[in-house]
């Protein structure tokens, strides 16, 4: 072991097992689990099970899943999950807008608990009341956290939170007999989901881009009210990192022209306790759970959002809500307005108690000290970052950024020839992920930082020192940079396979029907 | 509101002074809140947010979550037999085992290099499940079947270029209500009648409201109530002829015995995978899938990820990707198919490993487990004085139980038996007005001919 390090990066080489594909591991007759028989005393009463069913509809070829041992299919997944960066193992900083920050141990000690795994959500409301009380705090704090008035956590995530609002908005308008009201408004550095979530209501979707200074552009937005406007998403910070020192401007325009404004907080990283939505004067407000809040991304999902809404939308609200009423907390399914059911049963709930325990762990001062960090943090890389010769932070609005930073290294590949993938793909190299930024690419040859709180000094220190690496690298050996990944699991992906649709394959069946025989003759 | 100048906490690493001092020398700062100055003083929050203090102390967090925990009863402490598309199945070691390494549970959004795992992992997901199913695509878990169902409908909208949605009357109300919300306003949703005798769709009615503007059909089979839809093919038939597209929703822990729907004429299959391998979490820990054929114009039409696998620069390496990634609003904004994000891509995993792990008999033994518990369950129940089986039909996992003749009302009923520490079936007074008095049990395979014939005998005591 090197523990003096020479190298600024580490000689990092991730697992490479060249693990089979599932089914290549078939073994006729092997066995992973053993199922119990049914008692004695049930095969003499009912025999069989089977021929009580109809027999057109017996299963009459047995799926075609493959057999092997216990032993076989926990290294199969070990393998896969050496072949898998979590967040736990890297300094991952590089997936901006997505918050990947440190998600506590003993919150999965918490989930495991079988008070919480082990129940199921018709159980008598007596025999739930530790689950609701968590929901039900959950939504005090974060009334205290948006200064909004009331909160559900049946929002799936951001984006389906996002679809929530646009609900709320098309049941508000209809109720107040508005129903033509059928424009939405966003901005090009809001997420993606926030144009595309509302374009399911069928509202048709304005898109304001920022001015010069990167703030979006309000005589845009002036331009954009008018009698068709439902309302406003918004995301600020905008995923550039700029915060949108008008958004009560925003806000009072679109409310003039009679429509409703939902803020998009998935990114509040950096502002809890600092500004709210109700004092930038908005009607809903959403946050992620498993992004500010802590809950683990778990390979994309499981996710949550909580969603709050004002007084004067509360009634729209999905149901149902949890009250606490004369020492007890129940399941109010009564809600004047409401849009309904938006997710099976009640929400995400071991995201929920996840973010429940992170908030307790932190308290007021500790949720401050995070956006204090997160929005320190940042603007150190964005100094350090700025500072390699062709990277640049775009647009001069605002003295700093908030929680991230988008990055261009436009210049940096006119200088070299290396374009961002080329040193997304080389960061893997050492062991570390760096995204562009969500489509479409406004800012050119992008990358975007998100440090958050979960850190240190040397640990931030050491990421920027692979970029600095990698940025040297491109201008002594740029063919080392073209070519990378060289130590990751596998080497560059043949992309025309995913938009063929002669060549897609999305199932292992569909890869040996379209592609069995050449495949074969390789094997 | 000032800041205690000791706050440090183990999450915070740069709270300590020290490393937070060096920041912001580096950046000629005395006070963080020098970084906030773009936010104009109107729009700062002056107060205090009324949040109890830091527990920082990970004992004393210990405590107080556990406190609060354990004000729950679980139905490992109570004899459950509630299901209603949320249900106890054996979750095997291995597959918590998996889902609770860190690499998985932590990773999120990488390239399919350094991240290669998560998109093999995922890719083997989508093919179990495709075996299972039937089909030949199936996307990365969405949020819950609910959101399944919403997508696979609006698919059937914009495949069929109609707006109509024909749906059974026996679908769960509940996810019955997310359909609508999620289709209002661009697609009607149009309910069609169910027998009284058996549950199964009334094709009459079925075909009285099927037309030129039908977009297709949702049922469920085996069906919210637990009975299975004997005429599957029929209601394909119709439907087909008439243009339509063909959504059905299923319970994929009855496939190891039970035809999948691409059997009997569906077009899209979708249903919730919370019975492979992942726990009940209070109905918090869903995910939806949804199948279909390999046609570009199924394929096209989907919302969610969908990984597929690709050669690479290396002869005989195999690496992963994302398929067709243009149609995703990750892509194209507004432009894209409904939208995408984050969803359940964890539980999707644990799903992997259960399938694998059970493989075509540990399904079958599983399937044949179940009705058998099921079949037994529903002879013991029916033979108690006042109390029958609701439907005459064929069932899987579930069947509902009629109280009308007891005199005593399903609430009252599962109080007392609460009582005696078991969780009854779930009410269906409040969401059929056909169902009164009436009850949806579900009998797995977690359940032994004690814990039946317990219930039973409890049902015994208070009915008498």
């Amino acid at each position: 072991m090197n523990i003096q390090r020479v190298n600024r990066v580490r000689n990092f080489h991730q697992a490479k097992w060249d693990e089979e594909v599932i089914f290549q591991l078939h073994s006729p007759g092997e066995r992973g689990i053993i199922v119990s028989e049914a008692d004695q005393g049930i095969q003499q009463e009912v025999g069989n099970g089977i021929s009580s069913l109809p027999s057109h509809l017996i299963r009459k070829e047995e799926p075609a899943l493959p057999e092997v041992g216990q032993m076989r299919v926990l290294k199969h997944f070990l393998r896969l999950s050496q072949h898998t960066l979590g967040a736990d193992l890297n300094i991952d900083i590089g997936q901006g807008t997505c918050t990947v920050k440190y998600n506590p141990k003993i919150n999965e000690v918490f989930v495991r608990n079988t008070k919480a795994s082990k129940l199921h959500p018709y159980q008598d409301q007596g025999t739930i009341q530790g689950a609701l009380q968590i929901m039900h705090s959950m939504d005090l704090y974060f009334r205290e956290i948006s200064g909004m008035d009331r909160f559900t956590f049946q929002p799936s995530s951001g984006s389906h939170a996002i679809l929530i609002m646009a609900s709320i908005m098309h049941k508000y308008h209809s109720i107040s007999g508005e129903s033509h009201r059928d424009e939405l408004i966003t901005t090009i550095f809001s997420h993606p989901s926030d144009a595309a979530a509302a374009a399911v209501k069928g509202y048709k979707v304005i898109t304001i881009f920022p001015d010069k200074n990167g703030f979006p552009d309000i005589e845009a937005l002036k331009k954009a009210v008018s009698p068709r406007t439902a309302g406003l998403f918004i995301t600020n910070p905008e995923d550039i990192g700029i915060f949108n020192p008008s958004i009560d401007e925003f806000t009072r325009i679109i409310h003039e022209a009679g429509g409703l404004c939902g803020y998009d907080q998935a990114n509040a990283n950096g502002i809890l306790g600092v500004t709210r939505a109700k004092e930038a004067g908005f009607d809903m407000s959403f946050f992620n759970l498993h992004k500010t809040f802590a809950s683990p991304h778990g390979c994309g999902g499981p996710a949550g959002g909580a969603l709050g809404v004002t007084k004067a939308l509360e009634s729209y609200l999905p149901v149902p809500l949890v009250d606490y009423i004369d020492g007890k907390y129940l399941l109010n399914w009564d809600n004047e307005n409401t849009i309904g059911k938006t997710r099976s049963f009640f929400g995400p709930f071991p995201v929920i108690l996840r973010s429940y325990a992170w908030i307790r762990s932190l308290g007021e001062e500790g949720l401050r000290e995070v956006s204090r960090i997160a929005v320190l943090n940042n603007n150190y890389i964005l100094k350090k970052l700025t500072a390699i010769e062709g990277v640049e932070s775009p647009f001069p609005g605002g003295k700093h950024r908030i929680e991230q930073v988008r990055y261009t290294w436009e210049k940096f590949h006119h200088q070299t020839g290396v374009d961002i993938h080329n040193v997304i793909f080389r960061m893997c190299d050492f062991g570390f992920h760096l995204w562009t930024s969500h489509h479409p690419y406004i800012v050119p040859e992008p990358c975007t930082i998100e440090p958050t709180e979960s850190y240190s000094k040397a640990e931030l220190d050491e990421y920027l020192d692979a970029l600095r690496y990698i940025a040297e690298e491109a201008r002594n050996d740029p063919e080392m940079v073209k070519n990378a990944p060289h130590r990751s699991v596998v080497h560059k992906i043949d992309e025309s396979w995913f938009d063929d649709p002669q060549k897609w394959a999305i199932t292992w069946r569909s890869f040996l029907k379209k592609h069995g025989d050449e495949f074969n003759k390789q094997a | 509101m000032t800041q205690k100048p000791n706050f440090v906490h183990p999450y915070i690493p740069n709270s300590a002074p020290a490393n937070k001092e060096k920041i912001m020398r580096e950046l000629g700062i005395k006070d963080i809140s020098e970084l906030y100055e773009d936010i104009p003083e109107r729009l700062r929050f002056k107060g205090e947010m009324n949040i109890p203090p830091a527990i920082a102390s990970e004992l004393e967090l210990r405590k107080h979550i556990t406190g609060i925990l354990n004000k729950n009863i679980s139905c490992e402490e109570n004899l459950s037999f509630l299901g209603s598309g949320c249900a106890q199945h054996y979750v095997p070691a291995i597959c918590d085992e998996i889902t609770g390494r860190a690499e998985y549970l932590t990773a999120y959004a990488g390239e399919p290099y350094e991240d290669h795992g998560r998109f093999q992992t995922l890719f083997e997901y989508e093919s179990l499940m495709a075996e299972l199913l039937d089909v030949d695509v199936v996307n990365v878990p969405t949020y819950d079947w609910g959101q399944a169902a919403c997508s696979s409908i609006r698919m059937a909208g914009r495949i069929s270029a109609r707006n109509e949605m024909l749906v059974s009357g026996t679908v769960s109300p509940d996810r019955l209500s997310v359909i609508k919300n999620y289709c209002e306003p661009v697609m009607q949703i149009v309910i069609v009648d169910f027998s009284a005798e058996t549950g199964m769709v009334n094709i009459n009615d079925l075909v009285k409201k099927t037309g030129s503007n039908t977009a297709g059909i949702y049922f469920e089979n085996p069906s919210y109530l637990g009975f299975l839809e004997e005429q599957g093919s029929e209601i394909a038939g119709i439907i087909h002829k008439a243009g339509g597209i063909v959504v059905v929703g299923v319970d994929p822990v009855s496939l190891g015995v039970i035809a999948p729907p691409s059997q009997y004429g569906a077009d899209i299959t979708c249903g919730d995978i919370q019975g492979l391998g992942n726990h009940m979490y209070l109905g918090g820990s869903l995910g939806g899938f949804i199948g279909t054929r390999d046609e570009e114009k199924y394929v096209m039409e989907y919302a969610w990820r969908l990984f597929g696998i690709a050669k690479t620069s290396v002869e005989g390496e195999w690496g992963f990707g994302d398929v067709a990634y243009n149609r995703t609003s990750f892509g194209v904004r507004e432009k894209g198919k409904e939208f995408v994000g984050t969803a359940a891509a964890l539980y999707g995993i644990s799903a992997a490993v259960y399938l694998a792990l059970m493989g075509p008999k540990g399904m079958k033994e599983l399937g044949q487990l179940i009705l058998q518990n099921a079949l037994y369950a529903q002879k013991k129940i029916a033979s108690l004085p006042g109390v029958r089986l609701r439907f005459r039909s064929t069932n899987f996992k579930e069947f509902v139980v009629d109280f009308a003749s007891t005199g005593r009302s399903v609430s009252q009923i599962n109080k007392e038996m609460l009582s005696k520490g078991i969780f009854g079936g779930k009410d269906l007074s409040t969401e059929f007005s056909t169902l009164q008095n009436c009850a949806l049990y579900c009998v797995t395979e977690m359940h032994s001919k004690s814990d039946i014939d317990s219930l039973v005998s409890a049902l015994n005591e208070i009915l008498k």
